[in-house]
């Protein structure tokens, strides 16, 4: 594997940690009542996002999914803007009308993410199609879940992207639930990345709880992209702590099964790791926290702070 | 002007797009080396090659994904989806992703498509190849509907279209391909979103699209020997509707009946019905009459296909009795 400097591993850290704080306040706020719609919190999931992010090029693309806060800030995404597209601001990334599910930022690639399960699958086939059509060195990373793997979207795509040789990298974030029901209820081969064989790509198992795992995996396959010899099938085997959305009494799994993947904490993990590397000490962590809850602070004064949309912009942006 | 068919219209508007604009390309099923099931893609694949002229999979969900995902990032995709019957298995992508990104993102992007497509009876193709489902897409926000009826609208209303910065639902009729019309040899577009008197009359208004037209023409030429003098509307894009050309032909000839050839229940005529009742309901004398398929699926036998799809006879009627 190859070794990771202290700079970029701290850089690391620091993602996944600012991910976990976003999701944790923003579950806080909607409990309060601040938020409303619907909201997938992805705390227990911040290795996969952050690693594979860490390796996009500057001008490469991405699209995610309804649990997609992760992505979004991997990604350099405006923290401000996020939260108060969360609070339903004029301020927000959406102006209000997009909520958690529909953050776009093609200033930073972002192809946005999506409400509806497999639903951005197609969209990053295409702009991988596209990129192949203007010949630039480009690649996509395309995010969804075990339960989209399931839909037609990801077959008819994915069969595209092999047969097309197209420079994307499909990133399964398998946290085993399609909302309540568990991977092995519902997918008649229980080990996604296998399926990579039906459409001539490399099948790629990685530890979605290790982000040196996942970021390692994910640069050969955008190297593979570059190169011109097309997709790849990754899959991150990782957990959601909480459940699949606010409303969720998580009815369908155990507590042990929950403390086993907690043992296995991506942040704990790798702090315990940089530690013993000498890159990193409690002081660090203390200190980088704060600073984490001061972004956190300025977004939600932001985010409250900010107004309301006009009534008059219920009629704007329907055409471009 | 030189005469030339329908489906030449569309192959001149989708050659001299591609030439004009190097972000424009075709995907869809049987689009290249074949032609287009309909031939209306001959010889560009052979004058572009592969890579503007696609051939994809039987894949309807991913073929408008190429689209979406193509436009985000700067192209201009023509897609086709076969036969209008089969949007249905790309449902998804226009009508959740494509026709609403530009809103959910607050403007922050855009999706400059074109899916092109056909639709209509004619053929005895049956309830999954002979529907006309564009009402569907004019009940979405974010979408643009147009359904040309001549080789002249064809050209100019897909040149339009491909420049358009929309997901724009183009609908083609199978029964229209070797119309002939006569198209200007130099360049030209047509607007989107605005209609045309095909025939003015003084008597009653008749509002008609996509080959429909043909039958609301010999219409209106029959009744014009009994005395009744028909004004024909083609409103060319559904959506939106020029609604002020149809409200001012009713201000003047005070009845209106819908020649149209998708289903009675809440097509495209019960929405022009609806807003002449809200808006200009004064100036009418008599009943807004639609004449429509039938409530029924498409059915194979020529002879029960055509009593489903309305014909001249049928709208003679529905003028009668407009004007009762």
């Amino acid at each position: 594997m190859e070794e990771i400097s202290k700079e970029e591993a701290l850089k690391l850290l620091y993602n996944m940690k600012l991910i976990r704080a976003f999701e944790e306040k923003a579950g806080e706020l909607y409990a309060e009542g601040k938020i409303s719609g619907f909201l997938h919190l992805s705390v227990g999931e911040e290795a996969v996002p952050v690693g594979a992010i860490s390796v996009m090029g500057p001008n490469d693309y991405l699209t995610s999914t309804h649990r997609g806060h992760g992505e979004l800030i991997a990604r350099g995404g405006d923290i401000k803007r996020m939260m108060a597209e969360l609070f339903g601001k004029k301020t927000g990334y959406c102006k209000g009308k997009g909520g958690s599910m529909h953050i776009t930022d093609i200033k930073i690639g972002h192809l946005g993410a999506n409400g509806i399960v497999g639903g951005g699958i197609p969209i990053a086939t295409g702009a991988g199609a596209g990129i192949k059509i203007k010949k630039t060195d480009q690649a996509v990373l395309c995010f969804f879940g075990d339960g989209a793997v399931n839909t037609g979207a990801f077959h008819e795509s994915l069969n595209l992207a092999g047969l097309w040789k197209l420079p994307v990298v499909y990133i399964c974030e398998n946290n085993f639930y399609a909302m309540s029901v568990s991977l092995y209820r519902s997918h008649a081969v229980k080990e996604i990345y296998k399926r990579a064989a039906a459409y001539n790509m490399p099948g790629v198992l990685v530890d979605g709880m290790n982000v040196e795992d996942v970021r390692e995996k994910v640069k050969e396959a955008l190297e593979r992209a570059r190169r011109g010899e097309g997709p790849t099938l990754i899959e991150a085997q990782t957990y959601r702590y909480y459940g699949h959305s606010r409303t969720d009494p998580s009815n369908y799994r155990t507590k042990e099964e929950e403390d086993q993947w907690k043992k296995r904490d991506p942040i704990n993990t790798y702090i315990k790791k940089l530690k013993e590397k000498g890159y990193l000490t409690e002081e660090d962590v203390e200190k980088m926290d704060k600073e984490i809850e001061k972004i956190l602070e300025d977004a939600v004064k932001f985010a409250e702070e900010s107004p309301e949309p006009e009534i008059e912009s219920i009629y704007e942006d329907v055409y471009a | 002007m030189k005469e030339i068919t329908y489906r030449e219209a569309l192959r001149e508007a989708l050659r001299e797009e591609m030439l004009r604009d190097e972000n424009v390309f075709i995907a869809g099923e049987d689009v290249g080396i074949y032609g287009g099931a309909y031939a209306v893609t001959k010889g560009l694949y052979e004058e572009f090659g592969e890579e503007r002229v696609k051939d994809t999979p039987i894949s309807e969900a991913a073929i408008v994904g190429l689209g979406t995902g193509a436009a985000l990032i700067g192209l201009r995709p023509v897609i086709e989806i076969m036969y209008i019957d089969f949007t249905t298995l790309a449902m998804d992508q226009i009508v959740n992703q494509a026709a609403k990104f530009h809103y959910m993102s607050g403007g922050n992007v855009k999706v400059p498509w074109v899916l092109r497509t056909q639709g209509g009876a004619g053929r005895s193709g049956a309830a999954q190849h002979s529907q006309s489902l564009e009402s569907w897409f004019v009940h979405i926000p974010g979408l643009k509907v147009i359904a040309p009826s001549t080789p002249y609208d064809a050209k100019g209303l897909l040149k339009s279209a491909i420049r358009d910065d929309n997901p724009v639902i183009f609908v083609e009729h199978k029964m229209l391909y070797n119309k002939k019309g006569p198209v200007p040899e130099e360049e030209y577009t047509i607007p989107i979103g605005k209609g045309i008197i095909v025939k003015e009359g003084k008597d009653v208004t008749l509002v008609s699209y996509s080959k429909e037209i043909d039958e609301a023409m010999k219409a209106a030429y029959e009744l014009q020997k009994e005395g009744i003098d028909v004004e024909v509307i083609d409103p060319r894009t559904l959506k939106p509707m020029d609604f002020e050309l149809i409200f001012e032909s009713v201000k003047k000839t005070s009845h209106l009946v819908i020649a149209e050839e998708d289903h009675y229940t809440l097509g495209v005529g019960a929405e022009i019905s609806a807003k002449v009742s809200e808006e200009v309901i004064e100036y009418l004398d008599g009943p807004i009459i639609r004449v429509a398929a039938l409530d029924v699926p498409i059915p194979a036998a020529r002879k029960l296909e055509k009593r489903v799809i309305p014909d001249a006879t049928r709208i003679m009627d529905g003028i009668r009795r407009s004007l009762e």
